[in-house]
């Protein structure tokens, strides 16, 4: 299935190959950088791109490209799946997923990428199994080993590997056992330029910490789970169980993962928790513009918003902004022509607003269009769907744990037209 | 910069590894000097390599990893780095593996060396070992070791580890892409290997089949309903090959769910999913079109993995449904597909174009979701122009003025190629729906005057589009356009106007001159395509206005005639003579107008994606629209469906081998035996369950008869196979006896009351019911169980483990022991419900186990195909002597009888004597090596008084191999390793067969399978009686009745493999004679050779 992979950074140097196969030249990169070279943005390269005896698939994370190999037939998404499993992992294993963390991890992402495929189909991609074969590299860990001559590669086969809970690691011991799960939802909205929504849904995750001892056994029940239109699970629940009675249930696997991914129906009214008032203009034949902005709190029941942070990609003729932040400050690229506007948190008695004037490229027409605007933002306790956990228990310990449950709502792809 | 500071780093490291090679001892000299530092490296990495000290050679071998990963050569390293193969510290053997597999095809002949290391690590009782063992040798692509990988895929593919089964399956792939040669030999190991039922095994021989022998989907029958089952607990990469393959099977199993009518037999069928609690659907559509069960079965195993985290698996469950489910079913998967959205780039890049492939045929089942595929000014250009296509492809009546107004946003958009992408777009929905075509034309209109070219641009090739679908009062947009002419540059949109002027001139007669005047003027100036509708309009106005437009035309033709381009110039030639009338002008002449002027049809704007439904959704293929390499084409549906009888497990019975079989036969045998221990089942587990209660019984070896007894009849027609099948099975189902079955049974029986009390088999039912087995196991299963799998889990297949732990948990101090007795029943009771396992040492002794044995045999003996042996030799070997045994001595000899336990086994019975002066307690088996070593342990001997002896018989699977069985023999205080080595003539069981099939089988096994010698008889053996004698007293094997007096021959199977053993004496003159043996089994061959040419020689 997969071949080779490529790493390449930002300004095209391949920084690493590993082939799982036979050697695939690096030279079958020319056709991705031919690709690259064509496309304007970084973006926009294709993800499957054809060459005479191979196909590249690629994905780009954290301004590297991750190129797969193939030879034949396969579905795209499997591999690309993959690379971001890989991806992940690297961020697992080294905190961040940079190019120089990988050159200076570089033996133990070789190791990591020698357990994961095996002749290019994927071997060992639980994070909890890898963990046990090669342990992540800490600071401690590498002093211990020099010292002692020990390795990071364990000897056994992991236990996960052939347990009917692949997930969990046998074995799992805390002093303090705690339970952490939290409910994080994304408004993902387009709102108009006289400010009605015209779509507007909610995804929401459950991303849970769990330190247990042992084989715990949790359920967790929803006050509402009529909410959750569509879902997605870890594979520790069991399906049948939330079929049936819509409680999850499951064996967790140690550590951070995310339980549950959800999605509100559409049918429910999104509450948008700010508007946003915009006077953006360019006048013809002059080569000023006036950019005027205001941010205000809407639905938010009480609770306030930070975090705030606003962005727009101003049109290319745009030479400069001179604004005025009534708080925060503000950006402007005069490169990529991105305008960043770091709010912070909004007071309601005093509303931020941002001003001023930007200038023209002389002689640039008057751009067709007002900039889109892209909002951030953060609401502590809060879930916006309204979703509750009812409560969570704990099955097969004796033990007591620490149960603690964090709603968020976030905004994910929100964005203002003007 | 920096690029080139590291190109030349890389160049230089490159010639310095191949100026070490040229002269590795004498000094580079100033040549090199510019790279010394690199040379030098390379230098001292081959020290650190060759030092003795493991922190440097681990150190060597990082680096030698890190010059490996920026693709630098380090070959030369070779030599230094392949010593360490068989190093202690395992990083550092994981890392010289990684080095192996790069570069062991460059340099075959070293990489030899590094050969038996793996294969010594191939016994290694460590499963991990063995099974990265088998990765690496399999990885290695040197075409020399072909014969040795494939004898390590086939034992590996029998290994209890399903770790290591799983590692083989992906050998196999990379043996048939080293060697295609071996194609048939791997597809008898893929066929072993998809009956696996371990979840871990399934995704990866799937892979594996998909690989080697797609087209062999009669592979697939038997197994087919176990994949959907397992499909469920299968990991995630697993899953999506094997719904891709089981989507393509299904499309050439069952019949089209899509049209009605079709019906078929559906009394057989019902019957078998009687009880189960699914079929709603069946029954509510009461069509005259039923689907298959094992459709159905297909369907609702997997619609629960939409809620997958992958996304692959959850897009491949979305093509399955799409191609597989009924019509009215397939929109469940729209919302799964639509969530994707939400995911990485690259997904939503995949994700958008199979639903905009599905949109053009099923528009309906997006629309609820159209907003979600709105465009936001953050998407890179290729997601929003696949958006575009699927807004487009959504668009009716009903929401059109929705999306149009979505689509004026987008027209604005910075991103121009997707402003011109829109302007498409709006020119589809504005001949798809007649309605609002009156309204994109205007609103296209009005964006001539955008200030953008290219939107220009496009909004005219559109316009022009448009109005050629509908030309009838237009002439005001003809006008408008005209007026436009002079500021727009882009020159298709010139040439498209110039081309609407002309073809409606008639509407315009007065601009049209016009036009063309103009024209003439910045003839020379405008581009080809310009040039070309320049000399279009001429003519055509010509043609319509002579009288305005002769001097002009001429003009233009004379222009054009001198052109440089020449398709200019062929052009303005065949114009002229086309149109200007002279004496040379043939008859074409007359028809000019007819050809120039002829209505046109108009161009039919569609979607890119209208086509692609010629792939498989989802594949690599369908993403590029073009036919990748090894895409498997979909098949269409049949137009009535093959046999589906075929699918059904039940009916392989073990095929003329000696299994003292739990003698399950479909009708009799089954249900009896299966009410009572699976009642409160469904009927369909109750198969599964009788059928890996079966298989628990017999065991590789019958398993592998079968594979090779079906593989014969495959060449046959499926309708006869199945018919031989069950021939086969209602005379199996004769032949065992009564006698034969009523021993399990017993056991069973005996079973059954204490299963009563633990609370366990009510949890693991249910967990089988939902089809969520470990899930709900482990639910049940408490922390000491797990802790207790741990430990204990390299020594049978991981399923059993817990459920056999955990029985030890509740049942007290003999539980051990029983545990073990079980190990073979337990084996490949996979998904079958609680095992059918209790303590019953207490009940049935050793002695009473020694008869029942004895009993079972002679009735196998008379049904099977397997003679006793007519010479029984005992040789007694000595296990453990009594001085090291602290009085507990031991002997052992092979009774030369089918193992009561498992087929695969070779019997041995165990004579244990206690010597000491006080009575010893508990004797039972202990820890044994390799740890995949299949032994059936005898019950623990509670007390054996002093001076008493007893006699145990075990069971122990050598595999084929001499290599000797390690064990402990445990008293309650101590622990005695002794081990047990087999001859190689105890391995075999005696096979009967006549003189006829012996030369037929013979025939088969010529070639390498056949090895010989001449031996100089001692004369004391030259008569028949003591040949025989003899050569029974050497080997287990059954003689064969011989025509000729000179020739004595002797046939038999291994017992682990069933593999055939044919011995062969033929007398010659003077006490010379030719010892011949056939076998695939060339090691034992040759063994068997030895021992039998000692006695034969002696005297």
């Amino acid at each position: 299935m997969i071949h080779s992979l490529f790493l390449i950074n930002s300004s095209g140097d391949i920084f690493l190959e590993k082939h799982w196969k036979s050697v695939v030249s690096r030279s079958v990169c020319d056709y991705f950088f031919e690709a690259q070279e064509r496309a304007t943005e970084p973006e926009n390269v294709p993800p499957v791109i054809p060459t005479p005896h191979h196909y590249l698939i690629s994905v780009l994370r954290h301004r590297i490209y991750f190129v797969a190999v193939i030879q034949s037939e396969v579905p795209p998404l499997f591999v690309i799946e993959f690379l971001h499993r890989v991806v992940d992992t690297f961020q697992d294993y080294f905190g961040v997923c940079t190019e120089a963390a990988i050159k200076d991890n570089v033996v133990v992402v070789y190791e990591l990428l020698e357990e994961m495929l095996d002749n290019g189909f994927p071997l060992a991609t639980e994070s909890n199994i890898l963990k046990e074969l090669i342990k992540p590299p800490t600071i401690l860990r590498t002093m211990v080993n020099t010292i002692t001559g020990s390795t990071n590669v364990g000897e056994q086969l992991p236990t996960g590997q052939l347990s009917v809970v692949p997930w969990r690691r046998t074995g799992v011991k805390y002093t303090n056992n705690e339970a952490y799960f939290d409910v994080v939802e994304e408004i993902d909205a387009i709102i108009d330029k006289s400010g009605s929504t015209i779509t507007a849904e909610i995804q929401g995750v459950i991303d849970a910490c769990v330190k247990l001892t042992g084989m715990p056994d949790l359920t967790l029940s929803f006050m509402n789970p009529r909410l959750l239109d569509d879902v997605s699970f870890h594979p520790c629940v069991r399906f049948k169980r939330w079929e049936a009675e819509r409680i999850l249930s499951f064996i967790p696997p140690d550590g951070n993962f995310r339980l549950l991914s959800y999605h509100v129906s559409s049918q429910n009214l999104v509450a948008i928790p700010v508007y946003v008032k915009h006077n953006i203009s360019f006048r013809e034949g002059s080569s000023q513009g006036r950019f005027d902005l205001t941010l205000g709190p809407k639905q938010t029941m009480g609770k306030s918003v930070e975090a705030v942070l606003v962005s727009s990609q101003l049109p290319r003729g745009v030479l400069t902004a001179n604004l005025n932040p009534s708080q925060g400050t503000y950006t402007f690229d005069p490169v990529t022509k991105m305008l960043t506007w770091d709010v912070g948190k909004i007071n309601p008695q005093k509303l931020p607003s941002l001003k001023g004037t930007m200038s023209l490229q002389a002689g640039a027409s008057k751009p067709d269009e007002n900039p889109s605007i892209n909002i951030q933002l953060k609401i502590q306790q809060m879930a916006i769907s309204g979703l509750k956990v009812n409560r969570l228990d704990m099955y097969g310990e004796k033990y007591k744990p620490f149960k603690g449950i964090k709603y968020m709502t976030k905004a994910g792809k929100f964005q203002v037209r003007t | 910069m920096s690029t080139i500071a590291l190109y030349n780093d890389q160049g230089g490291a490159e010639a310095a590894v191949e100026a070490g090679q040229e002269n590795s001892s004498s000094t580079g000299g100033a040549a090199f000097g510019l790279f010394s530092s690199d040379f030098k490296k390379n230098e001292d990495l081959k020290e650190m390599l060759e030092s003795n000290k493991e922190s440097l050679k681990l150190e060597a071998m990082k680096r030698v990893v890190g010059l490996i990963s920026k693709g630098k050569n380090a070959s030369e390293l070779f030599p230094a780095v392949v010593k360490n193969v068989a190093s202690k510290n395992i990083e550092l053997k994981k890392l010289v593996y990684v080095y192996l597999v790069r570069y062991a095809e460059e340099q075959q002949d070293l990489a030899l060396l590094s050969i038996s290391t793996f294969q010594r690590a191939l016994k290694d009782p460590n499963q991990f070992i063995r099974g990265s063992a088998l990765r690496v040798l399999s990885s290695i692509r040197v075409p020399i070791i072909v014969p040795i990988m494939l004898l390590a895929i086939k034992e590996a593919a029998a290994d209890l580890s399903p770790y290591v089964r799983k590692t083989s399956a992906h050998a196999i792939q990379k043996l048939y892409s080293l060697d295609p040669e071996q194609k048939e030999q791997l597809i008898e190991v893929i066929e072993k290997l998809l009956k696996d039922k371990s979840t871990l095994v399934a995704g990866s021989v799937v892979m594996a089949f998909e690989e080697v022998c797609p087209d062999r989907i009669d592979l697939i029958h038997k197994n087919y309903r176990k994949l959907c089952n397992l499909l469920v607990d299968v990991e995630e990469w697993g899953q999506v090959v094997i719904i891709s393959m089981l989507t393509r099977y299904a499309r050439t199993q069952f019949t089209s769910p899509w049209k009605e009518g079709a019906t078929f037999d559906e009394n057989n069928v019902k019957a078998f999913y009687d009880s189960d609690s699914e079929d709603k659907k069946d029954t509510t559509e009461a069509k005259p079109y039923i689907m298959d069960p094992d459709h159905r079965l297909l369907l609702r195993n997997t619609k629960p993995l939409l809620q997958s985290r992958n996304t692959a698996v959850v897009m491949c469950v979305a093509q399955l449904y799409w191609h597989l489910a009924p019509t009215q079913e397939v929109n469940i998967v729209t919302k799964s597909l639509v969530r994707l959205l939400r995911s990485h780039r690259e997904v939503q890049y995949i994700v958008l174009q199979n639903i905009a492939t599905m949109s053009i045929q099923r528009k309906g089942i997006f629309e609820p979701y159209m907003k979600s595929f709105y465009v936001r000014s953050t998407d890179a250009t290729h997601i929003k122009t696949l958006k575009l296509e699927i807004l487009t492809n959504l668009a009716n009546e009903a929401n059109i003025s929705t999306i149009l107004r979505e689509f004026q946003t987008y027209v604005k958009s910075q991103d121009k190629a997707f402003a011109a992408a829109t302007i498409q777009a709006i020119g589809r929905c504005a001949t798809n729906i007649t309605d609002v075509t009156d309204t994109c034309l205007s609103g296209l209109v009005l964006l001539l005057s955008n200030r953008d070219e290219t939107v220009v641009a496009e909004s005219v090739v559109v316009i022009k589009k448009l109005l050629q679908t509908q030309p009838t009062q237009h002439s005001e947009i003809i006008k408008h356009m005209a007026k436009l002419f002079d500021n727009i540059t882009v020159s298709m949109a010139r040439a498209s106007i110039l081309w609407l002027m002309g073809e409606y001139c008639d509407r315009v007669p007065k601009i049209a001159p016009d036009v063309l005047r103009k024209m003439a003027k910045t003839f020379t100036a405008e581009e080809d395509i310009v040039k070309l509708q320049t000399v279009n309009l001429a003519a055509k106005l010509y043609l319509t206005n002579s009288k305005q437009t002769k001097l002009l035309t001429q003009y233009i033709l004379n222009l054009g005639k001198y052109d440089q381009s020449y398709d200019i110039r062929d052009r303005t030639r065949f114009i002229r003579q086309l149109i200007v009338p002279n004496e040379k002008s043939g008859a074409l002449n007359k028809y000019a107008r007819r050809i120039l002027l002829a209505p046109k049809p108009a161009p039919v704007l569609e979607s890119s994606f209208k086509d692609r439904d010629r792939f498989q959704l989802g594949t690599l293929s369908h993403s590029l629209n073009t036919k990748a390499a090894g895409y498997q084409e979909l098949s269409d549906w049949p137009a009535v469906a093959p046999d589906q009888s075929v699918r059904n497990v039940e009916v392989i019975e073990p095929v003329q081998e000696s299994t003292p079989s739990v003698g399950k036969t479909k009708k009799s045998g089954k249900p009896k035996s299966a009410d009572k221990f699976y009642s409160d089942d469904e009927e369909e587990k109750e198969e599964e369950g009788s059928e890996s209660s079966k298989d628990s019984s017999s065991s590789s070896s019958s398993s592998s008869e079968e594979s090779g007894s079906e593989s014969e009849e495959e060449s046959s027609e499926e309708s006869e196979k199945t018919s031989s099948d069950s021939g086969k099975s209602s005379s199996g189902s004769e032949k065992s006896s009564s006698e034969s079955e009523s021993e399990p049974k017993k056991k069973k029986k005996t079973k059954k009351a204490p299963q009563k009390k633990s609370k366990s088999p009510a949890a693991f039912s249910d967990s089988d019911e939902n089809g969520n087995g470990p899930v709900a196991q482990a639910s049940s299963s408490s922390a000491e169980s797990s802790s207790g799998s741990e430990t204990d889990s390299e020594d049978s297949d991981p399923p059993a483990t817990p459920q056999k732990k955990k029985k030890d948990v509740k049942s007290k101090p003999k539980a051990e022991v029983k545990s073990k007795v079980e190990v073979s029943l337990l084996d490949l009771v996979d998904f079958s419900p609680a095992p059918t396992n209790a303590p019953k040492s207490s009940v049935i002794s050793s002695s009473l186990l020694s008869d029942l044995e004895g009993l079972s045999l002679s009735n196998i003996s008379s049904t099977m195909q397997v003679t006793t042996p007519s010479f029984g030799p005992v040789k007694t070997y000595e296990l453990l002597h009594h001085m090291t045994g602290k009085g507990l001595s031991a002997k052992y000899h092979f009774p030369r009888q089918p193992c009561l336990y498992e087929p695969s086994m070779v019997a041995v019975q165990v004579i244990l004597t206690n010597s000491s002066d006080h009575s010893l307690e508990e004797i039972h088996i202990g820890e044994r090596s390799p740890a995949g070593l299949n032994i059936h342990c005898f019950n623990t001997i509670e007390r054996l008084e002093p001076e008493a002896s007893v006699t145990v018989s075990m069971g122990i699977d050598f595999s084929d191999s001499t290599q000797a069985a390690h064990f402990q023999l445990c008293t309650k205080e101590d622990q005695f390793s002794v081990s047990i080595q087999p001859a190689v003539g105890e391995l075999l069981m005696p096979s009967s067969m006549t003189e006829q099939d012996y030369s037929k089988e013979q025939g088969k096994l010529l070639g390498m399978n056949e090895t010989s010698a001449t031996i100089t008889m001692a004369t004391a053996n030259t008569s028949r009686l003591a040949i025989s004698k003899q050569v029974l007293s050497v080997c287990n094997v059954g003689e064969v009745p011989s025509s000729q007096n000179t020739v004595h021959r002797f046939a038999g199977r291994t017992v682990s493999s069933g593999a055939l053993v044919l011995v062969c004496l033929e007398l010659k003159e003077s006490s010379t004679a030719l010892l011949t043996i056939n076998t695939e089994k060339s090691v034992m061959a040759s063994m068997l050779l030895r021992d039998l040419k000692q006695p034969l020689v002696q005297a």
